[in-house]
């Protein structure tokens, strides 16, 4: 390698080296992607169900919600912030939605438009917290880390208060109308709703980031807060809107979760927090800020929801899937560690 | 008092060299110290004592030259380097953990042990040892008082003991002045004289040349990285030291600059402006076509005062107008809006996305005009051949804009990226902080071409600059700060830099006076 680069050391022009192939490798968008079809190529002859359609579709289906809440993540990571609160939201919004519309005495029943009613409390619970979120993050100097631990700690107890308090068995709301509950389960040609809403809101995203103001002002201020404030961007109102952004996206998840359990629950979204910051960062969205796209948390998402099948077809049990899934997201720490030593150097 | 120049000097630097990015800073810089002499060393900004001292603390490299310690040569590794050798440097930004106590930070760099290769700290003797070098300095607080409630004089205090716990043979002190009270200074006088007198030799920069002039047996004049006068105080005095610093240069080369023939409508107007501490009474009017220099020593105020205006720090009072709007509130975004745009001096941390390319760099402060009504989707191509124009009529030299990040220009072309970035906001009113700080020659005529047409298109251009030269160069008028406070205006015809430093100096000179 040192002999190839020598007669470029001597060029007046700054060096540029060519990268080599694992440099080029790690650096490349598709990296996850390409990850991903290996492990396929890896499990199939051990366990040849996983490339079937139904298979896919199943994996589709399921990582659907963890595709929306994640790209609400991806515009706080975007802004080098964090946000650990969405499997609250998804949790408080499912129960305070469920709870407008269960066909066992829900609030908005009278209204005649208990759907709706639902829809609006979801989304209206995300909007709020994302937006308390936002305003204790930009307005009172709070690290984002410390905000959203305590926002969740709090709304998942507030959720599971919540249903204790409301209903019967104390566990969960039920008997949800059939045509909420489709938004999760139903399909259209084969290809479910969900599919449909995740594309929405990945299109949306993907326009708001990389076209408009707003979308290339939250990538100046994850690279150089100060550079833009002097540059005259709001960064504070463009950080809440970005944790508001996050707030919503969970909601929307949550919608989607909470049809596909035919059911409103507190313990709704328990584990999946390591899942959505997880996948945004294996995509390669990076945790420093600045930099990240949707695709590249679709990517993340997807590596992350077949890693998982793979596992499961393999039969491995909870705590190996837990712990393998651990490992992973690890590694993709790691990369992103490298990742950017190598934007540093080069 | 020269009873000392019998004796023998035990360190002595010849032949001093040093370059940055290849721009020679220092050149064969020649000096000599002996036990309980105080050497000062006076220069403008610049001028190559920071550098000097750099060197001799182990902090910089020396390109060429020799230093000698005790006749062998002395050549530091390190700053901990320098300090085993007896060489301690006092900075003007106090080096003390101010969470720890006064005894912690005397033996950070190695506690006494209760015994050898123990992880144990022997407190007694801390204590004991805290205490005899604290009544050297004559501090008297408790070892284990926090630093962070001494002032800023006991910390300075702190400082020197730790230099006399190190042992140190010579200790210099970069502007240690700046922030005490009067009577602090008195106490900092009193204790380099006791110093002196146990055989510590001293090296003393300051500014304020009443000071120098009281406390050195020898000073030293630089300017441009030349030793350009030594001589022991009898000789000296503070007018002397004055011409010296100025010097007559060559001439650095501006571009033909034609003044506008009649002064245009105040694009800014400033009344009153005060906040505490940092800025006092400031009211000066900026006029279309304008270039207005801004002069002043380090810490006079000048940076304070543009950031201020451009609504980055707090004001107490005062009025600020911008073209025709009296400014209720100032902040980036509402000064952007009347045509404000501000070049920091720090163009890494606060000018520029080190990591982005040229292109969204240069689009960052525009982007609002370049949203369509719906979503405000952005306009990519004419965004795109803006950012073009920019980017070729300020002749940034680069393979590709949309490609390549700003972090691997050079510091020129990373300058004329920021200003591209306001220049494409069409500025009204622009404010320089030290534009030509850290590029090199072709560059910083760059830089003065595209001033001198911004003027010819009429916008005002306040030019902050360290360098008296440049301004006089570059600017139809200078306003000279010194303390927070605008102490002299020069119109071009009566520019001269010696009564241009003298103003910057006023603080000094009074002490004398």
């Amino acid at each position: 390698m040192s002999t190839t680069t020598l007669p470029t050391e001597r060029a007046a022009e700054p060096a540029r080296r060519r990268p080599r192939i694992a440099e080029r490798l790690l650096m490349s968008e598709y990296l996850v992607l390409a990850l991903t079809v290996l492990y396929v190529l890896i499990l199939w002859p051990i366990v040849p169900s996983i490339a079937t359609r139904a298979t896919m579709l199943d994996v589709l289906a399921a990582m659907m919600p963890l595709l929306v809440v994640a790209i609400g993540q991806t515009f706080v990571l975007i802004v080098a912030g964090i946000d650990l609160s969405a499997p609250s939201i998804l949790a408080t919004a499912s129960v305070v939605g469920a709870s407008m519309m269960t066909d066992d005495g829900g609030f908005a029943l009278a209204s005649g438009i208990p759907i709706l009613a639902g829809i609006v409390a979801f989304v209206a619970v995300g909007l709020l917290i994302g937006l308390f979120n936002g305003l204790c993050t930009t307005r009172l100097g709070m690290p984002a880390f410390i905000v959203t631990l305590t926002t969740m700690m709090f709304f998942s107890g507030f959720a599971l208060f919540y249903t204790a308090a409301l209903t019967d068995d104390g566990s969960s709301f039920g008997d949800l109308p059939a045509s909420f509950v489709a938004i999760g389960q139903g399909t259209v040609a084969g290809v479910p709703y969900s599919l449909g809403v995740a594309a929405v809101v990945m299109g949306v995203a993907h326009l708001v980031l990389s076209r408009t103001v707003f979308g290339r002002w939250l990538y100046a201020i994850g690279r150089n807060p100060r550079a833009a404030a002097i540059s005259g961007v709001p960064v504070r109102r463009a950080v809440t809107w970005a944790f508001v952004i996050s707030g919503l996206c969970a909601a929307i998840a949550s919608v989607l979760y909470t049809g596909r359990l035919e059911t409103g629950t507190p313990v709704l979204g328990q584990r999946i927090l390591l899942d959505i910051v997880g996948s945004a960062v294996i995509g390669g969205v990076s945790l420093f800020g600045g930099t990240g796209k949707v695709t590249q948390t679709l990517y993340g998402v997807l590596f992350l929801s077949v890693v998982d099948k793979g596992l499961q077809l393999l039969g491995l049990d909870l705590a190996s899937v837990f712990a393998i899934k651990g490992l992973v997201i690890l590694l993709a720490a790691v990369l992103d560690a490298l990742r950017r030593r190598l934007i540093l150097r080069a | 008092m020269n009873d000392t120049e019998a004796q023998p000097a035990f360190f002595a630097a010849e032949g001093l060299c040093k370059s940055f990015f290849g721009v020679q800073v220092l050149h064969d810089m020649t000096f000599s110290l002996h036990p309980g002499q105080v050497l000062g060393l006076v220069g403008e900004n610049g001028s190559g004592k920071s550098t000097t001292m750099n060197i001799m603390g182990g902090v910089l490299p020396m390109d060429a030259g020799r230093m000698t310690l005790d006749g062998a040569d002395y050549r530091p590794r390190g700053p901990r380097d320098a300090e085993s050798r007896g060489i301690a440097f006092i900075h003007q930004e106090l080096n003390l953990f101010r969470n720890l106590t006064v005894a912690e930070n005397l033996f950070i760099a190695g506690f006494p042990k209760l015994a050898r290769g123990l992880p144990f700290i022997d407190r007694a003797k801390v204590r004991v040892r805290t205490q005899e070098l604290l009544s050297s300095v004559d501090l008297d607080v408790a070892p284990n008082t926090p630093v962070s409630r001494l002032s800023q004089g006991e910390r300075q205090l702190v400082e020197i003991a730790k230099a006399l716990g190190s042992n140190a043979r010579i200790i210099i002190f970069d502007e240690p002045t700046t922030s005490l009270t009067t009577r602090e200074i008195e106490r900092l006088f009193d204790i380099i004289g006791r110093l002196r007198r146990q055989g510590i030799a001293i090296i003393y920069i300051s500014h304020i040349l009443g000071d120098v002039l009281r406390l050195c047996d020898d000073i030293v004049v630089l300017r441009d990285g030349h030793r350009v006068g030594r001589a022991p105080r009898a000789e000296m005095t503070v007018e002397r030291m004055i011409s010296l610093m100025v010097g007559r240069t060559i001439d650095q080369i501006y571009p033909p600059r034609d003044p506008p023939m009649s002064p245009g409508a105040p694009v800014l107007e400033v009344r009153g402006l005060s906040q505490r501490g940092i800025v006092k009474n400031i009211g000066f009017d900026l006029r279309a076509g304008e270039v207005l220099g801004l002069s002043g020593l380090m810490g006079a105020g000048r940076s304070e005062l543009a950031r201020i205006l451009f609504g980055m720090d707090p004001h107490e009072t005062g009025q600020v107008r911008v073209g025709s709007t009296a400014m209720t509130t100032l902040s980036p975004a509402n000064c952007m809006a009347h045509g404000m745009a501000f070049l920091t001096e720090d163009r890494r941390a606060e000018g520029l996305m080190m990591e982005a390319s040229i292109a969204d760099n240069v689009a960052l402060a525009s982007l609002p005009q370049f949203g369509r009504t719906w979503m405000r989707l952005i306009d990519r191509t004419r965004l795109g051949d803006e950012v073009a124009r920019v980017s070729a009529s300020v002749q940034i030299k680069a393979p590709d804009l949309q490609r390549t990040l700003v972090k691997n220009l050079s510091g020129g072309n990373q300058q004329k990226a920021v200003i591209g970035k306001w220049l494409l906001h069409k500025p009204s009113v622009f404010i320089l902080d030290e534009p030509t700080r850290g590029i090199d020659v072709g560059a910083k005529y760059e830089v003065y071409k595209i001033v001198n047409r911004l003027a010819a298109e009429g916008a005002g251009v306040l030019f902050i600059s360290s360098e008296i030269e440049e301004l006089t160069g570059m600017c139809d008028r200078i306003l000279v700060m010194a303390h927070g406070e605008i102490r002299a205006e020069f119109a071009r015809a009566a520019f001269d830099r010696e009564a241009i430093l003298r103003a910057a100096m006023w603080h000094g000179i009074k002490e004398v006076a």
